[in-house]
């Protein structure tokens, strides 16, 4: 078969998402934020909710996903994106609300607002990216560092009894009677994508139908911040990471029989 | 047997050479250009065996820049 007879329209398997901009997005080569931000775009596509879609991105590298996915977004002071969501939530019923934090974000500046947030069982998708550090601000010690990794900030390893033990907060996000999804996920293979984006698509339309909150961790990797090859970061990721974060549902109450 | 035929499209101006739909790929249909960069300055990414693409599009779906277009025919 020649090449002109595969690519044809009916042929096509996977193209960009339309609600994707044609900016180039400023995230470093092999950021897992644009496969997130991929993800969320083909996920609204599908659910049709392009015009009531409304995202909160706070301080941290997806500051600027407002460029980049063809909804409308505000933007919320650092760690305030649950509070603002909550706002937005309750004045447009009607509206798909979801906030797009960082671990620095949500674990550490804004513990408070997300804690409550997810307490009061707000209808909102919260998508966390957690890859252990302040990437933004060049690679700084975040709560979800982990024991011994090496940061700008703790250039001889995170000692735990002078920096404290890494913080997992989403066990703690699912133990809240107002969370209706808790899962946890990674992009960083196929298989793995295509299953955060299954959890996206589930955890939508759960906030959509008013369930509760969705939370929804993206375990993620730094390359420029743990200062890897983005191949070489995945599988320190696979290595470092899951252990410490294991992948899978936390608390699943959208279908109740379903194995936890 | 039916035979599937792969194609890929790589938009390689967007292409920021990160390596992840190589190590992706289950059949070694992309590497990265070892000479040639693109107007950034990345070695972008380039079909070195297009002859084997099965069209599979995992290249695609952990492509973060989202500039691959994957396409798959059968043949009867």
């Amino acid at each position: 078969m020649e090449l002109n007879d595969i690519i044809k329209e009916e042929n096509r398997v996977y193209k960009r998402p339309a609600l994707l901009t044609d900016e180039t997005m400023h995230y470093c080569p092999g950021c897992s934020h644009g496969v997130v931000h991929k993800l969320v775009a083909e996920v609204v596509e599908e659910l049709g909710l392009q015009e009531k879609t409304i995202g909160i991105a706070p301080v941290g590298c997806a500051v600027f996903a407002y460029r980049y996915i063809d909804i409308d977004w505000i933007e919320a002071a650092h760690g305030r994106a649950p509070a603002v969501a909550t706002a937005v939530k309750r004045l447009s019923p009607d509206k798909m609300v979801f906030t797009y934090q960082g671990d620095g974000d949500l674990a550490a500046i804004g513990t408070c607002e997300t804690i409550h947030a997810a307490n009061r069982g707000e209808n909102i998708v919260i998508i966390f990216i957690n890859n252990g550090i302040y990437g933004m601000t060049g690679g700084q010690m975040a709560p979800t560092t982990l024991e011994g990794m090496v940061t700008s900030t703790t250039p001889y390893g995170r000692r735990v009894d002078l920096n404290g033990h890494p913080l997992n907060i989403t066990p703690l996000l699912a133990l809240l009677p107002g969370t209706c999804y808790v899962t946890r996920q990674a992009v960083h293979t196929p298989a793995a994508t295509r299953k955060a984006k299954a959890a996206l698509r589930k955890a939508f339309a759960a906030a959509m139908e008013g369930r509760g909150t969705s939370v929804i961790e993206v375990v993620s990797t730094c390359n420029s911040g743990w200062k890897m090859s983005p191949a070489k970061s995945n599988e320190w990721m696979e290595q470092n990471m899951f252990p410490a974060y294991p992948l899978g549902d936390l608390k699943n109450e959208l279908t109740p029989n379903v194995e936890k | 047997m039916a035979k599937v035929f792969g194609a890929v499209i790589i938009d390689t101006d967007r292409c920021k050479g990160c390596d992840l739909c190589v190590v992706a790929c289950p059949v070694d249909v992309l590497a990265l250009q070892g000479k040639d960069v693109n107007d950034r300055g990345y070695h972008f990414a380039y079909t070195a065996r297009p002859e084997a693409c099965i069209g599979c599009a995992n290249c695609a779906t952990v492509c973060p820049d989202g500039c691959i277009e994957v396409y798959r025919a059968i043949e009867k």
